[in-house]
Formats: structure tokens, C-alpha cells, sequence
């Protein structure tokens, strides 16, 4: 008997130990990737100082690496996207939990759910070869036309630019908002949504009075979610922003991201400095979207969790 | 029924793990006892290799002809850029590297070993454009060409442009500048020539394999710059000359140092090569030579190798496919419009690959 | 009263309509890269697709046989590398779990999820590229794999925690031990959920690109070893779409169809699923 239970002990004891050896190991991947990024990000940190955040002059033949442009295209192309994307989101999610009739939501939230399931390297090939050109002959002249008092929609058309970015990186966004949105919405105790519509409000009345109020701070999350996606997406936007290390006003310009940089030129650095620098890219991208997770998930937890808290 | 997947996914999980840890010394391939078998009967080799994209399309040609003739060798080349050949053949990932400029002085120092530069070929950085409704080849001066890529010429029809193509019809378009994205040999040899021919921009841009260009939008590889310039309308794009005949784009003419407008043919390419003389490195600059006849942007070409293989079988294969490539493999390069190497260069370039070793072993028999 | 009565009626009828409108939207491009990839990329498709390797460039036929079996390969590494760990540690944070290890595990892992998969490249090209001093199918898989780890991890912890606790107390009151109780009975009956999961997340890992640039890299060959530069189709999509040459961009298309297809086809089947078990709401 005391054989058996030492051996039940030993069982569990093992099992337990692998699933905690495991569980340890993520939390040990993590931490050696922040590691092993600063450890080769140091020379260029020593280097380039504080040059490498505000200087905008990337000439790897002269040792100078100011990465600001690619922090600028990262920003404003994710701006950009989420310009588009936020609305479209919204909707989404609103139709899915409000408007749609129970039959149709299933369904359509699968569809937009495929959105962020194709490749991002197939975005790219529909960047190149139809998106680009749509740009190219038909929106960007369009706009040059009627905006075209603004900075913003001025220049060439050359199809591949900072718009194109924007606009990929808005359709892979879209499905992450409108299913995170969708949750909190969900989240949101129905008895908020019936009292006002017992009240005599309109279903936007009742969306906009009573249930977004509630969940702002989880919409916030999901757009930040978003947000962090698009800063790290890196195929789709390199094959169709231009890949230019420049700062410029115009959104029809070519532009460069903080990931398309470190996709093109890690393999080719040569030098500690240089290879250093695109370390340097990896871990403030790597800072940023941890981040901003980090802050997402708080703001979505508040309003998903917060129906068990009201209830006990 | 998951439990049991589970368990034996576990168990195959850790001999696989472990045979990570075997891997290594196998494929750091020491010498030793085994170091002097052949390859075993039915057992391929496979040499990787990276870099420039310039010579890919001979080299992917030169690969598959070397592999039908030796089944058992495959060579594996990626075309990644010249700055990726240098920087994957000193981390060691690859058996070769490939480079179309010369490594420098400081990445030789930083190499973990002595690396030889083995000329394979002569090909042209040719200017190839999209200007729709222009039939007869564009004739471009020194000036025009450095004025486009400075960004001081701006449209199609600059004056600078239509000097050199009287009667032809120049679009009031602005002019879509492609350049390389990644770190390029195809680069480094165009901005040689800009460079020689351009004070201006010299002292603006200066030459390497990647450059802080003024105008114009990056693509990745000949391949990717190509690719642009064919599906762009009104844009100009530096490439080597196999991607724009293979791709049917218009090539200009451009005009050398004795005044004449040359089309880059195999031809014009060995008139800008002829009496070069590549010294104990085995690299030259071939860029705006003093021919009439010589196309002003030519280049060598170069496969990148240690002098001391770690292993044994893979650099013998690797000398032994070097040899072929300067010998069988220069029939290939007319066809491909790339111009075969100088009889004076493969003299030299012989006794280098004889002097390829592993060990204390040469690799290739002597004389 | 009625004029404002038909006012509040309009603006809720509009904002119903702009959900509908951004809805569509929103399917649109899902509509058109479809349709792109199918329309364009069915004529590549055919046989020598599936069993020919690539030919020299510029010279036109050939197929991608290498590029479908590395992604094979590929996968199935990951597979391998990711979905024990990844469901052992969701089992530990389910089964376990202290507190507050147990918070900075499913922290990191939450973290993990976000990371820019171009940064796992790199991190694998460090800690084994460099090491192993060869690209590798041993690299990209695990490359892949550490991207599956986070989805799988907190997918097996989720659905563990739907499994009801009586179902638990009923076994160990059986004298089953809590291993083979956790393994045999709180995970089979979470396992279609779990299985769904996996197939998401294999569905995610089998079109990354970025990751694969370092490490798998890429072969004109068959694989002739896991130690051995490994060709898949994303990176092949991704090397052909940027070339020049028409019928590179026909096989990108190709090929493309296949990997939509593949996700697809997982996704749906992940879809069916877990439909008649786990309603979860």
C-alpha cells in the first residue's frame, strides 16, 4: 500500500514537474528573446546613443543609423490603417451583436474571421499585382484631384507607398478589432441593453447611451490590439510600401517600417555596428508591441471581466 | 485517444531534440577519421550557397547543368544580395558566398578565415525603363543617368534626356526612380560608375553596396528592381543585363568615355574588360574604361570561398564545381548575355582554386 | 413628438445601414484576394506543380514539389516542437497553477502572442543559425514553433477550464491518480476544443513568412535532411512575386491557391469541430 502511494506520488510528481518545466519555458523564451535582442542590440545602443530614435539619416556606408524614418513609417502607415480600420471594425462588430438577425452572425463573423487566416505573404501578392495598380491608375489620381490641396495626397502616383501600406495593413487589422469589439460587446450585461430599450430608446440609442459607454474601455483595448498588429506586421506591408528610408508628407510616397527594414537588410548586415542597429529596430519594436499588449489586455479584461465582479 | 497522441508525440519529441544537439558537430563537419571517405554511394551533397543576385540567372542555369552531369551534387544557391553572400559566408551559415563587389578591407578583417574571391563571370548594370509609346532604345549621357538618380532631373522630358534622343517622344512625366533595397553588388558597381563619372554625386551619395539614394523607391534584388520597372509605368531601374533581356525592357544606350552611345552586349562588356588586370586579389573595377567600343558599366563577378574547407567532402565538391563553372560553365554565359571571362583571368583564377586546401589537403589535384 | 419619434427612427435605420455598409466593406477585400488567388492561380496548377522542382531562372515549367513538402516539413516540426509543450503548459496553468507563477506564465504567454513574428526570426537565427552554423528545417520549425506556443498554451488552459469539476472529483474518487485522471479524463473530453485550436494555429503558422527568411531559408532542392536549408511555399510565394518573370508570378499565384486552400480548409474543419461540442456561451 505504501509502495502504491509512493508510486501515485511519483506519478504526479513527474507529470506535474514536465507541465511546470513547460510552463516555465515559455516565460524562459520570452525573456531570452528580450535578452538575446538587447545583448545584440548594445553596440549600436553605444554607438548611435539617442541619435538612433531622432536622426533620420539611415547610411549604413558611413556608420550612420538614425532610424527615425522607419519609426515614422511604422507610426503613420498604422495610423493609417487604423483610420480605416477602426470604423469598419466597429461596424462590424456593432451589425454582429446588434443589427444582425442571430441566423446571419455566425456566419458573417466566420468570414471576417478568414480575413485575418489568409497569409499575410498573399496580401503582399495581391498588394503587387492588383491593389498597387488600382492605386496607381484609378484612387490616387482621384484623390490628387479632389484633395489635392492637402500635403498629404500630393506627388507622383506611383501605386506603391505608404497608402498602399495603410490600406493592407487596414484589411489585416479589421478582423482582429471587430472580434475583439464583438466580445466586449457581448460582454456588456444585457440587462443595460433591455432596460434602455424598455425605455423607449432606439437600438442606436441604446448602443450609444447605454452599451458603449460601458464597454469604451474594451473598444479602446481591441483598437490597441490592432494597433500592436499592424506595428509588427511585416511581409504584406514590405511588398507593397515602397520600402524608402524618407520622411515625407505625402501618403502616395514610398515609405519603410521598422519590421520591412529588419526583413530586407538582416540577412546582408555586416559589421557589429550595423547588425547591432537592426537589433536595436527588433527590440523597440519588440518594447512597443509588448506594450501595448500589455495595455490592451488590461482595458479588454476591465469590461470582459468585470460582469462576474458586478455579479458576486 | 489525445493522451496517447500526447505521450508519443512526447517521446518522438525527445530524440528529435536531441538529434538537434547531434546535428552540430555533424554539420560543422569536423575532419578526423572519416575525413578522408568520398562521399558515400547515393549520398548527395548539398552545398549551399548565397549572395548577389547580379550572376544569379547563370548561376541557377550553371546549377542545374552541373547537376545533371553529377546527380549527386546539388548546389543550392540563394540569391539574397552581395551584402548577404559577404555576411552568410563570415557567420559560416553557407559553404560560398557570392559578391559582385569586392569585399572590403574591414570585411575581410572580421571573416573568420582567409576567403578567396573567385571571378566566375563579366555581366553589365544596364538602365532599363518603362516609358510607354518609346520604341528606339534610349541614349542616355553620363550626366543624365547621375542627374536621374541625384533627383535634379525630374521628368521624362529634361532637356538632359532628349539632348541624347532627338525625335523621340519624351512623356511630360515624372520619372519613377527604382533602386535597391538590400545591400547589392548590382549597387556597388553602379554607384562605382556614377561616382567616376559625377562629382557631384560623389560628394552628395557616394559609392557602396548600399547607398542613401536622394529619389526613388527600393525593391529587393535585381529580381524585385526588374520586376518594378516591368510592372510600373514611367519608371527607371538599374539591373543586370540578363533580368531586362529576359524580361524583354527596353535597355539604354549609354554613352563612355570616348563619346559613343553603347549598347551593353556581351561584346561591349569583354571591350571594357580587355587588358584589365586583376592583380593578386583577383578583383577590378571595370567601370567606365577608356574603349570606344566598351560598355561603361561592366562588372566581375565573384563566388567567395575559404581557403581552408572545414570539410573535407563538401569543399572538394565545391572546388571541383568551381572548376567546371570556369570552364564548361563559361559556354553558358553568352546565352544568358553575360560575357565570358578573359583566357588571362581563368589562367589566374586555376592556380587560385589549386590552392584551395582542407587541412593540409589540397582539394584539387595539381596541375 | 412623431417628427422627432421619425427622426430618432431615421438615424437608427442609418447607423443600422452603415453597419451593413461596414460589414461589406469589410468582406470585400476578403472577396477579392480570393477571387484573385482562384482566378489566377488555378491555370498554375497541374501536375508538374506537384512533382517537378523549380527551374534555372527565366526558363519557363517546372513546379514546386520541394516548397509544398518543406511546408509539410516544416509544420510538422513545429507540430512537433510546439503542441506538447504548448498543451502541457496549459494543462499546468489549468490543472496547478499557483497564482501568481501561474499569472506571470499566462502573462508572458498573452505577451508572447503579440510579438512581431519578424523578431522570432531573428531570435532563432541567433540561437541557432549562428550555433548550428546552417539554416536549417531544425530552425524554422522551431521558429514556427514559438510562434504556436502561446495560442496552443492558453487555447488547452481555456477549454481545461470548461471541463466541469465534477467530472475531476469523480475520477479521483475512482483512485485514479491525478496524472492519468488529468490525461485520460479532463483532456479527452476538452479535446475537440483543443483540437481546434491546434488546427487554427497550425492553419496561422503554416503561411508565416517572416520567420522562415532566417532560418528555413530556402532550397532549389529536395530537402535532403532536417539539418538542410528548407524551402516552403510562403517564402517561394514571396521570392517569385517580387521576381520579374511571368511565370514565376503565375506559380506565386499557384501556390497561393494551395496555402489559401490549406488555411481554409483548416479553418473550416476546425470550424465544424467544435461546433456540436463546445458552445461555450
Amino acid at each position: 500500500m505504501a509502495l502504491l502511494g509512493a508510486e501515485v506520488n511519483v506519478g504526479d510528481l513527474v507529470f506535474r514537474g514536465f507541465a511546470a518545466l513547460f510552463a516555465v519555458s515559455i516565460v524562459l523564451v520570452l525573456g531570452a528573446m528580450a535578452l538575446q535582442m538587447w545583448v545584440a542590440a548594445r553596440p549600436s545602443i553605444a554607438h548611435s546613443g539617442w541619435h538612433f530614435v531622432v536622426g533620420r539619416d539611415w547610411d549604413p556606408v558611413r556608420d550612420s543609423f538614425g532610424a527615425l524614418p522607419f519609426i515614422y513609417g511604422t507610426v503613420v502607415s498604422s495610423l493609417l490603417a487604423l483610420t480605416i480600420a477602426v470604423p469598419i471594425s466597429l461596424g462590424v462588430a456593432v451589425f454582429l451583436t446588434e443589427v444582425a438577425p442571430p441566423w446571419l452572425r455566425s456566419p458573417v463573423s466566420f468570414l471576417v474571421e478568414l480575413l485575418a487566416a489568409v497569409p499575410s505573404v498573399i496580401y503582399g501578392l495581391w498588394g503587387i499585382f492588383a491593389l498597387a495598380p488600382f492605386l496607381r491608375n484609378h484612387l490616387e489620381p482621384l484623390l490628387g484631384k479632389t484633395l489635392g490641396f492637402l500635403p498629404l495626397f500630393q506627388g507622383p502616383h506611383q501605386g506603391f507607398g505608404m497608402l498602399a501600406g495603410g490600406i493592407i495593413l487596414a484589411i489585416m487589422i479589421t478582423p482582429t478589432i471587430s472580434s475583439v469589439s464583438r466580445e466586449v460587446l457581448r460582454a456588456v450585461p444585457d440587462n443595460l441593453r433591455e432596460g434602455a430599450l424598455a425605455l423607449g430608446a432606439t437600438r442606436w440609442e441604446a448602443l450609444r447611451h447605454a452599451i458603449l459607454p460601458y464597454a469604451r474601455s474594451g473598444i479602446v483595448g481591441a483598437i490597441i490590439l490592432g494597433l500592436g498588429r499592424a506595428l509588427g506586421e511585416t511581409m504584406a506591408i514590405t511588398m507593397v510600401i515602397g520600402n524608402r528610408a524618407d520622411i515625407s508628407a505625402s501618403l502616395f510616397a514610398p515609405g519603410y517600417t521598422m519590421a520591412s527594414v529588419i526583413a530586407n537588410e538582416f540577412t546582408e548586415a555586416t559589421g557589429d555596428i550595423y547588425l547591432g542597429a537592426l537589433a536595436e529596430i527588433g527590440l523597440l519594436l519588440f518594447a512597443v508591441t509588448l506594450l501595448l499588449n500589455v495595455i490592451a489586455r488590461l482595458l479588454v479584461w476591465q469590461v470582459a471581466r468585470a460582469p462576474e465582479g458586478a455579479r458576486g | 485517444m489525445i493522451t496517447r497522441r500526447i505521450l508519443v508525440q512526447a517521446l518522438v519529441c525527445l530524440p528529435l531534440a536531441a538529434s538537434i544537439g547531434c546535428a552540430k558537430p555533424d554539420s560543422a563537419g569536423p575532419s578526423g577519421a572519416g575525413s578522408a571517405a568520398s562521399p558515400p554511394a547515393g549520398g548527395t551533397v548539398t552545398l549551399n550557397g548565397a549572395g548577389a543576385t547580379f550572376p544569379y540567372p547563370l548561376y541557377s542555369k550553371w546549377i542545374s547543368e552541373y547537376n545533371k552531369a553529377n546527380p549527386n551534387v546539388q548546389v543550392n544557391y540563394q540569391s539574397i544580395g552581395s551584402g548577404g553572400g559577404i555576411r552568410q559566408i563570415s557567420a559560416g551559415t553557407v559553404d560560398f558566398g557570392a559578391s559582385d563587389a569586392p569585399m572590403t578591407a574591414d570585411e575581410t578583417q572580421k571573416a573568420p578565415g582567409k576567403l578567396h574571391h573567385i571571378p566566375t563571370t563579366l555581366g553589365a548594370v544596364v538602365i532599363t525603363y518603362n516609358v510607354p509609346g518609346l520604341s528606339a532604345p534610349l541614349k542616355l549621357s553620363a550626366d543624365a543617368v547621375s542627374g536621374v538618380y541625384l533627383g535634379t532631373i525630374k521628368k521624362w522630358n529634361d532637356p538632359k534626356i532628349a539632348e541624347g534622343n532627338p525625335g523621340a517622344s519624351l512623356p511630360d512625366k515624372d520619372i519613377a526612380v527604382v533602386y535597391r533595397s538590400d545591400g547589392s553588388g548590382t549597387t556597388a558597381v553602379f554607384t562605382d560608375y556614377l561616382a567616376k563619372v559625377s562629382s557631384d554625386y560623389k560628394d552628395k551619395v557616394g559609392a557602396g553596396k548600399s547607398v542613401k539614394w536622394p529619389v526613388g523607391l527600393g525593391a529587393k534584388g535585381n529580381e524585385g528592381v526588374t520586376g518594378q520597372v516591368k510592372t510600373t509605368p514611367y519608371t527607371i531601374g538599374y539591373v543586370e543585363l540578363a533580368y531586362a533581356r529576359q524580361n524583354k525592357l527596353p535597355i539604354a544606350q549609354v554613352k563612355n568615355k570616348g563619346g559613343q552611345f553603347v549598347e551593353p552586349t556581351a561584346e561591349s562588356i569583354t571591350a571594357a574588360a580587355a587588358g584589365v588586370d586583376v592583380g593578386d586579389t583577383l578583383t577590378a573595377s571595370l567601370t567606365d574604361p577608356a574603349g570606344e567600343k566598351a560598355y561603361p558599366i561592366a562588372s566581375f563577378t565573384y563566388l567567395l570561398v575559404f581557403e581552408d574547407a572545414k570539410d573535407r567532402t563538401r569543399g572538394q565538391a565545391l572546388a571541383k564545381f568551381l572548376w567546371w563553372a570556369l570552364h564548361d560553365g563559361q559556354k553558358h554565359a553568352a546565352e544568358l548575355d553575360y560575357a565570358p571571362l578573359p583566357d588571362a583571368v581563368i589562367k589566374k583564377t586555376e592556380e587560385r582554386l589549386r590552392t584551395l586546401r582542407s587541412g593540409n589537403d589540397k582539394l584539387l589535384p595539381a596541375g | 413628438m412623431t417628427e422627432r419619434h421619425w427622426q430618432r427612427k431615421l438615424v437608427d435605420a442609418m447607423v443600422r445601414g452603415l453597419c451593413l455598409v461596414a460589414t461589406l466593406a469589410a468582406l470585400v477585400p476578403l472577396g477579392l484576394v480570393l477571387y484573385y488567388v482562384t482566378s489566377r492561380g488555378i491555370g498554375g496548377i497541374d501536375r508538374a506543380f506537384f512533382t517537378e522542382l523549380p527551374k534555372p531562372v527565366g526558363e519557363t515549367g517546372g513546379g514546386m514539389a520541394n516548397a509544398f513538402v518543406g511546408t509539410l516539413e516544416l509544420v510538422g516540426l513545429a507540430c512537433l516542437f510546439g503542441i506538447p509543450p504548448g498543451v502541457l503548459a496549459g494543462v499546468y496553468l489549468a490543472e496547478f497553477g499557483e497564482r501568481r507563477f501561474a499569472k506571470l506564465v499566462r502573462f508572458s504567454a498573452d505577451v508572447m502572442s503579440g510579438v512581431p513574428s519578424i523578431t522570432i526570426g531573428i531570435f532563432v537565427y541567433t540561437l541557432i543559425v549562428l550555433r548550428t552554423k546552417s539554416f536549417s528545417a531544425y530552425a524554422g520549425g522551431v521558429a514556427l514553433a514559438v510562434l504556436m506556443l502561446p495560442t496552443v498554451t492558453r487555447t488547452t488552459e481555456e477549454l481545461l477550464r470548461l471541463v466541469p469539476e465534477s467530472l475531476r472529483e469523480a475520477a479521483l474518487g475512482l483512485g485514479v491518480p491525478k496524472w492519468r485522471a488529468t490525461l485520460s479524463v479532463v483532456l479527452r473530453t476538452a479535446a475537440p476544443g483543443i483540437a481546434t485550436g491546434i488546427m487554427l494555429a497550425i492553419a496561422r503558422v503554416a503561411g508565416e513568412t517572416a520567420p522562415l527568411l532566417f532560418t528555413a531559408f530556402n532550397n532549389a532542392f529536395w530537402p535532403t535532411g532536417l539539418g538542410q536549408p528548407t524551402a516552403s511555399l510562403p517564402v517561394q510565394i514571396y521570392t517569385y512575386a517580387v521576381s520579374p518573370y511571368d511565370d514565376w508570378h503565375q506559380k506565386a499565384w499557384a501556390a497561393a491557391l494551395l496555402l489559401v486552400g490549406m488555411v481554409l480548409i483548416l479553418n473550416v474543419s476546425a470550424r465544424l469541430l467544435v461546433r456540436p461540442r463546445v458552445r461555450s456561451r
